[in-house]
């Protein structure tokens, strides 16, 4: 995946948790949880997500690379490189 | 002598969800219609069965992600909570929300979210890190209970009362009881179930012979019935809001009804069969703490589900206490709905406190050909009946390990 591929991903599984949040105008530079309602239970399940869908293992001290959408992505893009767009 | 106002408690709101309605108007609508709630189902791992299946708004009282987080146990108890208080027409806004305490019965919780959690996991060769970090608030006992005050903003103490299918007398009798120690003010009180979403309860019934089963899924709960051949599941929830009389008066309450006696006890003999003099027993204990005596009901609702000993047992209980005589109605609510399990006790009551103004019991649907071994002259067959008077109403609700409930409740005049 390539870094549009990810963030449509992230945008994926933040639909799925937050359901009731419009997201069109998130700002990728700006932290998830100042645009929306996010709790750590919430941030647990976008953890939990990378997990199920592509074995991806997030340690907690990496867990402060996951603040915006743009650090999530720039992280998560060696991490997804291989694995091919769901899309 | 009489009690003082403040230590009567009535009904002053109604929520509730069953599988043939939403709210207590289309629900009294379809059970004197004799329109079932019984449909075709199908759960994980178990062939197609049957199910009494609840289609209530979940998110009329609860954000989409509040309902994703938490049961659906949980839904049901927030959507009839809501309910309950919207129809008390108590000023919400204004009331101390300390002073309201919510007391939910339930007949188990938590098998639904651990099957899922372990269906999960046998999804990624059984890796214990995709199983959710939602399990633990999903699965403590006082889930659907806790669910409300979140929803609600109710700082009151919250629990569930866990009493098998005796849990919807049980959590109308914590509220009882609760006002009339002054605890709170209002109680939010019932039973609730989401036990349709657990294969477990359908696989131990079929493994003990007792899950029905019928081409026709409405006829498939036949309670009192020669060619009854178990229990039909169901979800659903059934949830009052509860003052002191005095309290009810001061604000100009709708009043439903008045509970004026209960009874709980147990029958100390077995895990599954139930006890007929037991359940005298407690039906003696809930005519005594009300000062009346058999004669005075005139609405029996009984518990039976549709096996053959939990039947012909309730039935030898009540001949014990009421006889013949035949200005007494019985029914029997889950021929319309199946085994509501938590929320039972207090659907099958909360179906029947219309009766009150329209004066009509409603009818054991399903009861074509009567089992000979059960005497009792005045179930109410296939028909609703209507009756001269309808001053009390008496609730039976029993459950497994032996724990019986009886309520039983006044009309309530001005």
């Amino acid at each position: 995946m390539n870094e549009e591929q990810i963030r449509l991903v992230i945008l994926d599984i933040l639909d799925k948790i937050a359901p009731d949040e419009d997201l069109t105008d998130l700002d990728d530079s700006q932290p998830f949880r100042d645009q929306m309602e996010l709790d750590s239970m919430d941030f647990l399940d976008i953890v939990m997500e990378l997990r199920k869908r592509y074995r991806v293992q997030i340690p907690e001290e990496d867990y402060q690379n996951l603040v915006t959408m743009d650090s999530t992505v720039t992280y998560l893009l060696p991490l997804l490189k291989d694995v091919e767009s769901p899309a | 002598m009489p009690l003082p106002d403040e230590s009567r408690i009535v009904i002053t709101g109604i929520g509730l969800t069953a599988p043939n309605g939403n709210s207590l108007t289309e629900y009294r609508e379809n059970l004197l219609a004799g329109k079932s709630g019984v449909v075709p189902f199908e759960t994980r791992y178990m062939p197609p069965t049957v199910a009494g299946v609840c289609d209530f708004e979940v998110t009329r009282h609860q954000k989409r992600k509040e309902a994703r987080r938490g049961t659906r146990a949980g839904q049901v108890a927030v959507y009839c909570a809501n309910e309950a208080v919207v129809d008390s027409q108590l000023d919400w806004e204004n009331t101390a929300k300390n002073r309201v305490g919510v007391y939910l019965g339930i007949t188990e919780h938590g098998n639904v979210e651990t099957e899922n959690e372990i269906y999960e996991i046998t999804q990624f060769d059984y890796d214990t890190k995709v199983w959710s970090h939602h399990h633990n608030p999903r699965t403590v006992a006082n889930n659907p209970a806790g669910e409300v005050t979140i929803n609600m903003k109710i700082t009151g103490p919250h629990l569930t009362v866990g009493a098998a299918c005796a849990a919807g007398n049980a959590g109308f009798i914590q509220g009882v009881q609760m006002l009339r120690l002054n605890e709170v003010d209002v109680a939010i009180c019932g039973g609730v179930s989401e036990s349709i979403h657990t294969f477990g309860i359908f696989a131990s019934f079929q493994s003990q012979g007792a899950l029905a089963k019928h081409d026709d899924p409405t006829q498939a709960c036949r309670p009192f019935d020669v060619n009854r051949n178990g229990i039909v599941v169901a979800e659903g929830g059934g949830i009052c809001t509860l003052e002191r009389l005095s309290d009810a008066k001061a604000r100009g309450a709708r009043i439903y009804g008045e509970i004026v006696g209960y009874g709980m006890n147990s029958d100390a003999t077995d895990f599954v069969l139930p006890s007929a003099e037991r359940q005298a027993e407690c039906l003696e204990l809930a005519l005594g703490r009300a000062n009346l005596t058999a004669s005075d009901i005139d609405i029996v609702s009984s518990h039976a589900t549709a096996t053959e000993m939990g039947d012909i047992q309730e039935a030898k209980a009540l001949h014990t206490v009421f006889g013949d005589r035949e200005s007494l109605a019985i029914n029997n609510t889950k021929s319309f709905i199946g085994h509501a399990m938590g929320a039972a006790g207090a659907l099958e009551l909360l179906g029947n406190l219309p009766a009150f103004e329209d004066r009509v019991a409603h009818a054991t649907i399903n009861l074509t050909d009567p089992d000979p071994n059960i005497a009792l002259k005045q179930l109410v067959a296939n028909e609703p009946r209507e009756l001269p008077k309808v001053d009390y109403i008496l609730n039976n609700s029993f459950g497994m390990l032996g724990i019986n409930s009886v309520l039983i409740v006044k009309r309530y005049e001005a």
